[in-house]
């Protein structure tokens, strides 16, 4: 607590880590390319620095907030300093602005623009380095890092992992994974955070979007789309609308002028995966073997229990994921030679995830051998479609999905933020839907942005103990409890990405913590708005099994054993 | 997996530590005459190897100086080249995260401060402002220019009385400088680079203890030109020889008793003995040399009769008056300025101290010199009080440690406040305040005053030692130019508009060495002669001995002893011992002959006169 003065003005402070976040919250948006709330300081880019009455100057994200403080964010000097980093920033990266994928949304690019850098005056010291695109979800290419770390830190403190590390020192310092090895050869779990936390254009996704053009192109192909829950919350904001404002609409509309044939929610998917889970949940509960039960839509918490937990496998659920549900019942739909109508059929899986492009090629997730999802393209990609085709987005009509498949449940909605899977289970597993039940589970503890949250509900004779997490250093801590029998859960729901597919690695980024709310508010608003809130109540679901799955629920919603 | 594991250096980081060393020496070697700017960027490129990478100034930042700087030495550059290196070597000094970036920038700034017209002179000529004129490093940085290469290989051949007769065509001190010269010669050697330096002064004292008695060489016709040298001590003595070497007429005019100056009124014979000393005035003067003591140039005769009566005079008056350190009490009976007592002990008036307990005020030589005549006069106890730190006395350390060695008890970060006195106004007390080591400034570390109360030292003797000063109002009452308390001369001697009169040494310097005094003298010679509408040169004749090519073994520096403490401290005798010869001519062996060997050879590799 106390008072500053920033710029001849005085700011309040209360419990604000630095003095960089105050002079944010003051209104002035210090530059900054190392600094993240979420990560630990670094203090590598200096571009934060300023200056106090006594002269002295210092990066404002390293110091904490003193009473009395005298800062000047702009002094004359200051603003030589900040514009030559810049300057030095450019001279040893390379200036391929044009065609670098991350024009107009790198913060490198913007700071030289911001700062009025026009000209530079060193030495061009760049070097040509080899790109790593070994991964399915993203490519590395250590031409564009500035050596920021922050890659590194969020995947070291938040995911827990720490596939990419400093190597060398000095002038030679670069981000790569151990020994220089591919990314694909670690244990990179795809979630593409390190590509959220990057300034420039040094970790990108892995992009699929000329597939999707060329499937559109291709008369003799169905193309069929799929968008996840948490996609229609970050679409919007890319077109100059609210921030976390559900366009799934909107989004059915472009897709339809962009020549999909059919548009669907990966919601109705969900929903089956609500059914499934919940059976299995019972299933292991009667059987008291295989506990917890871990959820198994994520697939970069998938990977992360292979990789790091490998003793758990047995507990990850069989179901399959949403997006992998979908594909497989709309394959199947299509294998029926009555529907195919003489056209082989694409699936377009539309994610805010970069682990899903893996998800989709992994072996176990196949149908009769075959991939069920041929593309996945992320939010971010599919925001890239609708500005090359020209379409003004924020003035379209929405329109409805498809049929067969395109009905879904509120719960299947919340899918797209932490707790959401838990929640939905427990809507399916309460008997009645009556407001003020469905209420009781939403306010068990299930919401919020909270890393791990633990909730005890009643069912039938027992209490369930669940833990849902999000982000996988906070899952690591889960485990090692669950590891060391410091904790019995039944159920353990994990999102990789801290607060669920809402931040995931395809999401636009330079998300604040507005946007996060927003984004958070807009998946609840959206299952506000719908008639159904339970999954096991979606007629169409419930036809299903009656029609396309009997016989196959194994064989098309469950991932065989790996 | 063990959790914690305990650090043993490797093979790699013990040679590396190794290698730190070789270049802590290799610098200490640094020849002189470099060209600053090609050294900044070496620096630098050392300084950006030290990076972790971390932040973008230091990382980036200091790559792009060097590349800045190399365009400048290679003539890529222009001046705004230049003020861009300013500009980025500020910016990283504001906007590093840590000290290897900042320190390395400031390094730039420095060098940019202290020699922009070097970065310029690349630029715009495509060349360096230095000059490589003399690239030997001992004879460079000696004052007087001696032929040390020259000598130690004589000595290392056993001759003797040729290396003193070389180092005479130089210096004509000898041996007073075998035993009390700093010996700045040795600070660059470039045996640092293998090991440590030669001990240059410990090999004239070999030279000049086994050498016998030298003649000195014939003067040259006489001019019949009349040169007045005010000043009997080290540097007018020299003036005087090589004046009356090249056969003009010379008059020595001495304040005091005695010649000699500092040396005798200074100087504390347990240092420099009076026969030496006395054995070398005389030798000198056996050239011709005319003396008058007790005589007050100024008061009687006036300069103004000096200047009538000789062609030419030479200002050599030394720095012969105390300061005061302007505290209370300063006034009472037991304060003894340093000068005064050694003045009276260089007269042979031997104060005497016995059951005394003193107080030294200062941290120079002359304060040591004090402290360790007390002991040697019967003090009870003697203390040193000195306001910084002892690393921060400018005497040299082997006299501290010296003094330690005496029995002197050393106070350091105390400043006097004030001398109390009793009823009959004798000293009582000195008391002290404790202080800290502070800031920086100007390139030393000053002290501030420490949350302590004063400290009383009971003592009925101070001796002062804060500095001397010179007596420069006759002169100045002349018209002589006197700039903060010294007289002002050129840089060859001469006092701008008063053709004749020539100053060197001490009185213009200030307190110096007496290396720098005699070489003033040396200076002033050559110009008189000059300004007398002569051309005389001074040379040896000595052939120099060939090179040995077994010199390259790492093999430590002979260092002198010393009479253990205990004994050495109850009598005024010399405290030294000079080497064996077995020392003297491994040490000697050990000179890596930079007068033949590298640029050294370049035109022969000495100046055979001047």
């Amino acid at each position: 607590m106390g008072y500053m003065t920033i710029d001849g003005r005085k700011v309040e402070f209360t419990d604000e880590k630095n003095v960089l976040s105050v002079i944010r919250k003051a209104g002035i948006s210090l530059p900054t390319l190392c600094y993240h709330s979420e990560v630990s300081t670094f203090g590598a880019c200096r571009l934060c620095t300023v200056e106090d009455d006594r002269g002295r100057t210092f990066a404002s994200c390293s110091e904490e907030p003193r009473d009395g403080m005298v800062i000047y964010t702009n002094s004359g000097r200051i603003k030589k300093y900040r514009k030559l980093i810049v300057e030095l920033l450019l001279a040893a990266h390379c200036r391929d602005c044009t065609t670098c994928v991350k024009s107009g949304e790198c913060i490198l690019q913007e700071l030289a623009h911001r700062m009025g850098v026009v000209d530079v005056r060193f030495k061009n010291t760049r070097e040509i380095r080899p790109i790593d695109d070994s991964s399915p979800s993203i490519i590395r290419d250590p031409n564009k890092c500035i050596l920021c770390g922050d890659c590194v830190r969020a995947c070291e403190e938040i995911q827990g992992i720490g596939a990419l590390g400093f190597a060398f020192r000095g002038t030679d310092a670069t981000v790569m994974p151990a020994f220089n090895k591919k990314i694909a050869e670690t244990d990179c779990v795809n979630c593409g955070q390190c590509r959220v936390y990057c300034p420039t254009g040094a970790i990108t996704i892995r992009t699929h979007v000329d597939e999707v053009w060329d499937a559109l192109a291709d008369p003799d192909v169905r193309v069929v789309a799929q968008v996840a829950p948490a996609v229609r919350v970050a679409v919007g904001e890319a077109f100059g609308m609210k921030k976390g404002m559900s366009v799934m609409g909107k989004i059915a509309a472009v897709l339809h002028r962009m020549g999909f044939d059919e548009v669907y929610d990966t919601t109705f998917s969900a929903d089956l995966t609500v059914m499934e889970e919940s059976e299995e949940l019972l299933e292991r509960l009667r059987r008291k073997e295989d506990l917890p039960l871990l959820t198994s839509c994520c697939p970069a918490w998938v990977k992360f229990v292979h990789d790091q937990y490998p003793e758990y496998v047995h507990n990850i659920s069989t179901c399959r994921s949403p997006q992998g549900m979908f594909s497989a019942v709309i394959k199947e739909y299509y294998r029926d030679p009555r529907n195919t109508g003489g056209k082989k059929t694409v699936v377009v899986s539309i994610m805010p995830c970069t682990a899903k492009k893996m998800e989709a090629v992994r072996p176990n997730s196949f149908t009769k051998g075959k991939q069920d999802t041929d593309i996945v393209i992320t939010t971010t990609e599919l925001i890239r479609m609708i500005r090359n085709y020209g379409i003004e987005f924020s003035t379209l009509d929405p329109e409805a999905c498809d049929m067969p498949f395109g009905m879904g449940s509120g719960g299947g909605v919340i899918f797209g933020v932490t707790g959401g899977v838990t929640e939905a289970v427990l809507r399916r597993l309460t008997p009645v839907h009556e407001k003020a039940a469905l209420d009781a589970i939403a306010e068990c503890g299930v919401r919020g942005d909270e890393g791990i949250k633990e909730v005890t509900v009643p069912y039938e004779d027992m209490e369930l103990k669940i833990c849902i997490v999000s982000g996988l250093a906070n899952a690591r801590k889960v485990m090692e409890k669950v590891k060391n029998g410091e904790a019995d859960y039944h159920l353990i729901e994990v999102m990789a990405c801290r607060r669920g597919c809402i931040m995931g690695g395809g999401q636009p980024t330079r998300a604040g913590d507005r946007t996060k709310e927003a984004r958070t508010k807009g998946l609840y608003n959206a299952d506000n708005n719908m008639i159904l809130k339970k999954s096991d109540e979606n007629p169409l679901v419930l036809s299903l099994y009656d029609g396309l799955l009997k016989g196959k629920t194994h064989e098309l919603l469950h991932n065989k054993e790996s | 997996m063990s959790r914690l594991s305990i650090i043993t250096r490797d093979k790699a980081q013990t040679t590396v530590e190794e290698l730190y060393k070789d270049l802590e020496r290799r610098i200490v070697a640094s020849p002189p005459g470099l060209c600053p700017v090609d050294l900044a960027v070496s620096f630098l490129k050392v300084c950006h190897a030290q990076t972790c990478g971390k932040c973008v100034p230091c990382r980036v930042g200091l790559g792009q100086l060097q590349n800045l700087m190399e365009d400048v030495l290679d003539g890529r550059g222009s001046m705004e080249t230049i003020d861009l290196i300013e500009k980025t070597a500020r910016s990283i000094y504001y906007s590093a995260d840590c000290a290897i970036g900042y320190e390395a920038a400031n390094m730039v700034l420095k060098a940019l401060k202290g020699f922009r017209d070097d970065f310029e002179e690349h630029v715009l000529r495509g060349r360096c402002t230095c000059e490589l004129n003399q690239p030997v490093p001992c004879v460079a940085l000696c004052p007087a220019g001696v032929d040390i290469p020259g000598y130690v290989a004589l000595v290392a051949e056993g001759r003797y009385a040729d290396a003193v007769s070389l180092i005479r065509k130089d210096n004509p001190m000898p041996s007073v400088c075998a035993l009390i010269c700093e010996h700045p010669c040795e600070a660059r050697c470039r045996r640092n680079m293998i090991d440590a330096s030669v001990n240059i002064r410990g090999l004239k004292r070999f030279a000049v203890d086994n050498a016998g008695d030298v003649p000195v060489p014939e003067p040259a016709p006489s001019t019949g030109k009349r040169v007045a040298v005010i000043g009997g001590g080290p540097g007018g003595i020299s003036a005087a020889y090589y004046l009356a070497l090249m056969g003009h007429d010379v008059t020595i005019y001495e304040q005091r008793k005695q010649l000699g100056g500092m040396l005798r009124y200074g100087i504390p014979n347990y240092r420099l003995p009076r026969e030496v000393l006395d054995r070398e005035i005389e030798a000198l003067l056996s050239v011709g040399v005319k003396v008058k003591t007790e005589v007050t140039v100024g008061e009687e005769p006036s300069i103004v009769d000096l200047r009538n009566l000789y062609h030419a005079v030479y200002i050599a008056i030394g720095a012969h008056t105390d300061k005061k350190i302007g505290i209370e009490g300063e006034d009472a009976e037991g304060v003894i300025s340093a000068v005064e007592m050694l003045r009276k002990i260089g007269d042979g008036d031997m104060p005497d101290f016995t059951g005394r307990n003193i107080s030294v005020i200062g941290g120079g030589n002359v304060a040591m010199d004090v402290a360790r005549s007390a002991v040697r006069l019967g003090a009870e106890s003697v203390r040193i009080v000195y306001r910084r730190r002892i690393e921060d006395m400018t005497a040299m350390p082997e006299e501290v440690q010296g003094a330690i060695a005496e029995g002197c008890e050393v106070l350091e970060l105390m400043a006097p406040t004030r001398i109390e006195k009793d009823e009959d106004g004798k000293v009582a007390a000195l008391w002290a305040q404790p202080q800290i080591i502070g800031p920086v400034q100007r390139g030393r570390a000053t002290p501030v005053k420490a949350d302590e109360s004063e400290k009383c030292l009971k003592c009925d003797t101070v001796l002062v030692a804060v500095g001397q000063g010179i007596e420069s109002k006759p002169f100045e009452e002349y018209g002589i130019p006197v700039k903060r308390g010294v007289i002002e001369a050129l840089n060859w001697s001469g006092i701008k508009d008063i053709p004749g009169v020539f100053a060197g040494g001490d009185c213009v310097t200030g307190p110096a060495t007496v290396i720098r005094a005699i070489a003033a003298g040396k200076v002033a010679a050559a110009n008189i002669d000059e300004y007398l509408g002569y051309h005389h040169t001074i040379k040896a004749d000595i052939a120099i001995p060939k090179i040995s090519l077994d010199d390259r073994m790492a093999c430590g520096r002979v260092n002198m002893k010393e009479r253990d403490a205990c004994d050495r401290k109850n009598d005024f005798e010399p405290i030294e011992c000079g080497m064996t010869k077995q020392e003297a001519c491994q040490e000697s062996r050990r000179c890596l002959r930079c007068d033949h060997f590298g640029f050294g050879i370049f035109k022969g590799g000495r100046n055979e006169k001047w």
